[in-house]
């Protein structure tokens, strides 16, 4: 059987605050984010490729989306990193962010 | 070895719907909500919907002008890739074949492949085939109410043959292209086309 | 993007329940036995995976409850209605059961002693958990004389439906009785026990004016609860003065209240 994390929403009540309740902070995306990088990417800085804003990682607004995790610059929601985990890959796509600076 | 949570049974499906679940899902009783990003919420009066030909010439209609097309009310499955399934959900829409046609009159041509646009952003790619000949609608009423904007309002792309993010909510363009382009999931992992019953999930699924 | 080697990947590890105790009415604590568990930084917290006998699996996140010095490491579970995986975690587990954890994850949303105060901390209903992670912390450096007390002096601003929904709520008025340096206040928003005489509404302004450390001693906060809650609080005390790199966020769901609010922490650059 294969297995695969299945992200289910929390609640049976359909509403535009169940929505915006699947955006959670930064670090709830950590756990695959930490798959990618040896150091934690929550901690790194990460310039807006839409407006330029420059903030942590952990404080992008994360969809938990259960196909993959979107994370939004909190200023100008703007995608700023892509994850999607399927069984043998996981894929990043950082096109959203001009940079991403992580100190040590 | 994985090890088995004693008594966690999770969303569970009733006897007898075997058959009407593809490979690897799960029917359920709710309508989850999945979105990658924060719910558009453009007024009517601001709303339009545009066919686009590959050589740029395209037509649009406003929300009055959309809501004057024949519709059509349906009764489908849908699959979404996160493994729920949701039987016999009540829709009314538009039919893919109706735009086409009122498209022709503007001398908007079709070409192989489709790009859907939304709101916010969102893309994804469905071959022209999967959308006509009563495959496709865009959607604007869902279980005999207007579809709510969690949901997709106020029109969706409703496509229920393939795994559910192909049915782009928060619809604005459909754009004919000659080459095809993968979309917001499928350049991330996901199967190009993510037919349900083959388990197309993930690219390099068969 | 190539998958990355196994190496730096976070395992999953089996997790046997140790104890379950209830916190509240709906919150549960539930204490584990995790070998090979590597430490943890309080605020962090762990994914849960859950597998059914059919090898149906699904996972969540949960902010770590304990210490990191404790021998255990202890979640705390609020029931949601219609939930698939909180009901089972507050009413099906007992001790002797099995599931799977992954951990310590965030590296933003943390505070040990080292990071130093003065310490605001602002929790409403079960955003309360990460936060008790770094009061128990704190109260238990402190008890091996390990940090000097009022410089890492604590209020903990905590808003709660009604008296008997406080988590935590006796083990707080311990801690708070046993060190004058740290401070718990509580607001009540839907209901409140005769003679209560503390506040009785949800945060706004004039609370955190009056609870919040000065903004001129910087000092290092933290807000967790549901998103309406913690995009107000930190918006607000930006706006009585407070550095937006000291003012640290967790958002959980689902939310109670209905507006979605713009975001309000500002970057200096």
């Amino acid at each position: 059987m294969p297995k695969r994390p299945n992200q289910r929403l929390e609640g049976g009540d359909i509403s535009d605050r169940a929505v915006d309740s699947l955006r959670v902070d930064g670090n709830a995306a950590a756990g695959v984010l930490r798959e990618i990088f040896a150091s934690d990417l929550t901690t790194g800085r990460a310039k807006c490729a839409g407006c330029g804003m420059t903030r942590p990682v952990g404080a992008l607004h994360v969809y938990s989306h259960g196909m993959g995790v979107v994370m939004r610059c909190p200023s100008c929601d703007g995608v700023v990193l892509r994850i999607a985990r399927t069984p043998t890959t996981l894929w990043l796509d950082a096109r959203g962010a001009v940079s991403i600076a992580i100190s040590g | 070895m994985t090890p088995i949570s004693r008594g966690f049974r999770g969303r569970r499906q009733p006897e007898g719907t075997a058959a009407r679940l593809p490979p690897g899902q799960y029917e359920t009783r709710d309508f989850p909500v999945l979105s990658a990003g924060p719910t558009p919420h453009t007024p009517l009066p601001a709303w339009d919907l545009t066919l686009r030909g590959a050589d740029g010439k395209s037509t649009r209609w406003t929300w009055d002008e959309f809501a004057a097309l024949p519709r059509e009310k349906i009764t489908v499955d849908i699959h979404c890739v996160t493994k729920w399934s949701k039987f016999a959900t009540g829709w009314e829409g538009v039919s893919i074949d109706t735009l086409i046609s009122e498209a022709a009159a503007k001398e908007v041509k079709t070409s192989a492949y489709v790009l859907a646009r939304s709101d916010g952003g969102y893309t994804t790619n469905v071959p022209l085939a999967d959308l006509t000949n009563g495959k496709a609608w865009i959607a604007f009423g869902y279980g005999g109410s207007p579809l709510p904007p969690e949901h997709g309002g106020p029109a969706r792309l409703l496509v229920p043959h393939l795994y559910f993010w192909k049915s782009a909510k928060w619809v604005r363009e459909l754009r004919f292209m000659d080459t095809d382009s993968p979309g917001f999931w499928e350049s991330l992992g996901y199967h190009n086309y993510g037919d349900p019953w083959r388990e197309q999930r993930y690219s390099g699924d068969e | 993007m190539t998958a990355p080697p196994t190496a730096t990947r976070i395992p999953w590890r089996t997790a046997t329940v140790a104890s379950v105790a209830p916190e509240t009415a709906r919150t549960r604590t539930v204490v584990f036995d995790v070998p090979g568990w590597p430490g943890h930084r309080p605020g962090q917290h762990v994914d849960v995976r859950l597998t059914a006998d059919d090898g149906y699996q699904t996972e969540r996140s949960y902010s770590i409850a304990s210490a990191p010095n404790d021998a255990r490491l202890a979640l705390t579970v609020e029931r949601l209605d219609d939930g698939e995986v909180s009901p089972y975690l507050t009413e099906e587990l007992r001790a002797g059961d099995q599931i799977e954890l992954r951990g310590p994850i965030g590296g933003y949303f943390v505070w040990d002693i080292e990071t130093g105060g003065p310490l605001f901390l602002v929790g409403g209903g079960s955003g309360i958990v990460p936060l008790m992670a770094m009061v128990r912390h704190r109260h238990e450096s402190l008890a091996t004389a390990a940090g000097d007390a009022h410089s890492l002096r604590t209020r903990l601003l905590y808003s709660s439906r009604a008296w008997d929904e406080i988590i935590y709520r006796d083990e707080l008025a311990h801690l708070a009785a046993e060190d004058h340096t740290l401070e718990v206040v509580h607001t009540l928003t839907r209901s409140a026990p005769e003679g209560w005489s503390g506040f009785r509404r949800r945060i706004d302004k004039e609370m955190l004016a009056e609870t919040a450390w000065p903004a001129r001693e910087n000092p290092r906060v933290f807000v967790c609860g549901p998103t309406p809650l913690v995009e107000s609080v930190a918006g607000t005390l930006v706006e009585l003065g407070h550095q937006p790199a000291l003012v640290k966020t967790e958002r959980f769901g689902p939310t109670g209240s209905v507006t979605p609010q713009s975001t309000t922490t500002k970057e200096s650059k």
